[in-house]
């Protein structure tokens, strides 16, 4: 425990990526199989299922205090994390046993996982009895463990880079092996280290290549665009079809195995021969792509009845082949790939589909197919190097997403909340309005898009211009007006402007404009399809 | 229980002010008279006709207030009449010569602690609780969680850092406010040191004064008096945060930037600032610290500058004590903590 307490802070500390993936190489390479296991399971992002919520661990952090209250609340909303709040506020313990290191896994063992099975009182207990024994860094660590939302700074890309240089084993391999779902045991962080290729899982899938976006114009960046496969940028769920013996999985981008969710591709993928895995996306269709808020319904459903699936059909667009009678096939050029993509789709048919190539003779031509995309309903065009490999990451090069430029608004900042982590203790959480007629109405909550500098101002600006405050909310004049730009503007019943914007953040502070300039409920209308 | 007698000291549009004895504290405009607790830029402003400090920080103050100003030195408890009131200046260990400032009228005692800190600090007096009814305390930290670690072991956990750095041929830069923090640190630091210390322009004078006032401090150079290229692989360098992001940084090579400050002990303004580490090492009181004062000066109204006043008068309203926010004009200097 206390090891990956002082892993955590040295990782907190570092700015540099190098020095990161060195501190975690050598704790890996020293660590034990139980522990390593549950290290990589944390630092990759992974979390326990949240066992106790904020409100009754604050109430006992009062009850340990003898504060008040609301002095205990006002304290964590300055600090902006109630792990944190409870290191701090807590005394160092004087008498704590700094013998023995009971080791992460025993202790999320031993510590955390057996408070499913108790009451509240022994819970209590439990945790208070933790607090009172662990130093700062651990009372910080173990209370995170708990809230279930540890946020390390590190991407899963470090981790991986740290596994390989403690393991002496290429990346893309351990990177594949971190791959889908597994429990954080000694046998999983063993065989992260196994020297042999061997069998591995069958419903693992390979890490996701992404692509880069292509600011400006590419014909000047790219060169000869017959060195290009294209294709249209679909807007759906990511996903990777993996048919392997007599199984088929779904997986999402987001490493969530998602086959329950779509039976009728999983039914359709029957179609397609053993050992052979598609990426691809997973849309809504009727006679063309639907709206990704269609999409949306048939997530997180636990039992899809045969009518929901006649209601919001889905198809799934294969792009690219990653495996092949059991071959990876990731290493060879795309053209060969997209080959034989073709020739093992042949003979299906929907629910799956191959993806379109788009046929441009020069870049000026794509270009003008790049302005039908809103019409097609896609977020703009792919381009794929035809002599590519499928890597892992999302090095810079191979493939570019070419998006169609967002569609923008000019609205009013009515709300602001702080933030959390590295924006604790700045208002950074936004939210804004439009007018209709003379009432304002929340339209977009918005988090980025702002500098550091103008983040400051903005902060210092909302602090000294507040009307009303509402718990950590607070209500400011409404004058500020920012452009938000977003990808696409949907009809809503659940948002009181009956319209959802779809990944809004702001693009500009308009500190040229007033509220009067603002657009309207009217002119944001005007823009659903 | 409200006190019925006019305030013996209250806030005018020139700093706070007492009407009976005719004087100001740490005014924030010029007035006739002027007692300054310590030598901050927002507690010790130029421009008043008379000025009344403590002895120890004669130095300092003559730097911050110019050569032509009427500087009257007072030594610890020395007993000053001005008109019906008498005053004295007790250490309050904030920095060198830094004073609270104790006013006595017709029976009622009234000390403006000015900043304070309780920890230990061989650059200056320490803390000495002076008995009064009404105690004029600052807010700046006036949260639970702030909570000072000890002095030794941040400036360990310091020397450990550099040291590193001085390994890995990295200059250590530690950005520190100039007068009081910068001195304590290099008063705390354990020898042997790791490599040269080197003083920004803004240090190295009040580093002078600490020196001609007779503190102990290890040897130091001036950045501005190193050749152009000057190695500063192994050495520490000690510098006001304003000089972060500036060109004058550009002369060090790949270097580990620290911030020493309170401040640093909140997670989010340490990466949030961008610094390589924060040290948590504060001028100002502590929440303990602060209680503990309050209780040991028996005062029961307590009055609050800068910081943290709104929580701070709550609590202790709610622990039967007459406490509210006095309006001032100091902490106005952002790099203080």
């Amino acid at each position: 425990m206390q090891g990956f307490a002082a892993l955590f802070r040295e990782l907190d500390e570092q700015r540099g990526t190098n020095a990161k993936v060195a501190a975690m190489a050598d704790y890996f390479s020293r660590v034990s199989a139980a522990d390593g296991a549950w290290a990589v399971y944390f630092l990759s992002g992974r979390r326990l299922k949240r066992l106790i919520g904020p409100v009754q661990l604050r109430e006992w952090l009062t009850q340990m205090t003898g504060l008040p209250a609301w002095l205990v609340e006002e304290t964590h909303q300055h600090v902006g994390d109630l792990a944190e709040t409870v290191a701090l506020m807590l005394e160092a313990s004087t008498d704590s046993v700094a013998a023995a290191d009971p080791g992460l896994a025993h202790w999320v063992e031993t510590r955390i996982q057996v408070l499913r099975d108790c009451d509240d009182e022994q819970r209590r207990a439990a945790v208070t009895a933790a607090w009172r024994e662990l130093d700062e860094a651990g009372r910080f660590l173990h209370t995170k463990l708990l809230t279930g939302a540890l946020r390390v700074g590190v991407s899963q890309t470090l981790v991986e880079r740290a596994l390989a240089q403690a393991s002496g084993l290429p990346r893309p391999v351990i990177a594949h092996r971190m791959m889908g779902q597994w429990l954080p045991e000694p046998a999983f962080f063993e065989g992260l280290f196994d020297p042999r290729s061997g069998q591995e899982d069958a419903s693992r899938p390979y890490p996701f290549f992404l692509a880069h976006p292509l600011e400006g114009e590419p014909a000047a960046a790219l060169g000869a665009i017959d060195d290009w496969q294209l294709e249209w940028k679909w807007d759906g769920i990511r996903a990777q079809l993996v048919r392997r013996a007599d199984a088929v999985y779904l997986w999402s981008r987001g490493e969530a195995l998602i086959t329950d969710t779509f039976p009728e591709l999983i039914e359709g993928a029957r179609a397609l021969p053993a050992d052979t895995v598609i990426d691809g996306e997973i849309l809504a269709w009727r006679d063309h792509v639907l709206p990704f808020a269609q999409l949306q319904r048939r997530l997180g459903r636990k039992r899809v009845t045969r009518r929901f699936m006649n209601e919001v059909p889905v198809r799934l667009m294969a792009y690219d082949l990653l495996e092949a009678d059991g071959e990876d096939q990731r290493t060879d050029p795309l053209q060969s790939r997209r080959a034989r993509l073709e020739t093992l789709m042949a003979p299906t048919g929907p629910p799956l589909m191959l993806s379109p190539l788009i046929e441009a003779p020069d870049w000026a031509d794509l270009a003008a197919r790049r302005d039908e995309s809103r019409d097609r309903g896609v977020e703009g065009i792919m381009l794929k190097g035809r002599n590519t490999a499928y890597a892992t990451g999302r090095p810079r090069g191979p493939w570019w997403k070419w998006k169609v430029s967002p569609l923008t608004l000019d609205v009013i900042l009515l709300y602001a909340q702080p933030g959390h982590g590295r924006r604790a203790n700045l208002y950074t959480d936004y939210s804004f309005a439009v007018p209709d007629g003379d009432r304002l109405v929340p339209i977009a909550k918005a988090y980025s898009g702002l500098d550091d500098a103008e983040i400051r101002r903005l902060d210092r600006w909302i602090r000294r211009n507040t009307r009303e405050r509402f718990g950590p909310v607070r209500s400011v004049e409404p004058v500020q007006v920012f452009e938000l730009a977003f990808e696409g503007i949907a009809p809503s019943s659940r948002h009181k402007s009956g319209i959802a914007l779809r990944f809004p953040r702001i693009s500009r502070w308009r500190e040229d404009l007033g509220p009067g300039d603002a657009d309207t409920l009217d002119q944001a209308r005007a823009l659903l399809p | 229980m409200p006190i019925m007698a006019a305030p013996l000291i209250q806030p005018t549009r020139h700093g706070l002010y007492c009407a009976a004895g005719d004087f100001h504290i740490d005014p924030w405009r010029p007035v006739p008279r002027a007692l300054i607790t310590h030598a901050h830029a927002d507690h010790a402003r130029p421009g008043s006709d008379e000025y009344w400090s403590l002895r120890a920080g004669l130095g300092l103050m003559r730097r911050r207030l110019g050569g032509k100003a009427w500087l009257n030195a007072v030594d610890e408890g020395e007993r000053l009449q001005f008109g019906p009131v008498s005053v004295s200046f007790h250490p309050a260990g904030h920095v060198l010569g830094s004073a609270q400032i104790r006013v006595e009228h017709e029976g009622a005692v009234w000390v403006a602690s000015g900043d304070y800190k309780r920890d230990p600090d061989p650059t200056c007096a320490p803390f000495e609780p002076v008995p009064c009814d009404t105690f004029i305390t600052e807010a700046t930290f006036a949260l639970p969680v702030y909570r000072w670690p000890a002095v030794q072991s941040v400036a360990a956990d310091i020397h450990q850092w550099w040291h590193g750095n001085a390994a890995n041929g990295r200059t250590t830069v530690l950005f520190s406010y100039a007068l009081g923090k910068a001195q304590r640190l290099l008063a705390a630091l354990p020898a042997p040191h790791p490599g040269p210390i080197y003083l920004h322009g803004a240090v190295a004078p009040l580093t002078q004064d600490y020196r001609d006032a007779g503190i102990e401090l290890p040897s130091t150079h001036r950045v501005s008096e190193a050749p152009r290229d000057e190695d500063y692989g192994t050495a520490l360098v000690i510098a006001p945060p304003s000089a972060a992001g500036s060109t004058w940084m550009r002369r060090f090579r790949r270097p580990a930037l620290g911030f020493a400050s309170g401040w640093m002990r909140i997670r989010g303004n340490r990466r949030r600032r961008g610094y390589d580490r924060g040290f948590v090492i504060s001028d100002h009181v502590d929440w303990p610290g602060l209680l503990q004062t309050i209780e040991d000066t028996g005062a029961r109204e307590i009055l609050t500058t800068h910081g943290r006043a709104d929580e701070l008068v709550r609590y202790l309203g709610e622990r039967g004590l007459y406490a509210r926010p006095l309006a001032t004009l100091y902490g106005d200097t952002e790099e203080d903590g």
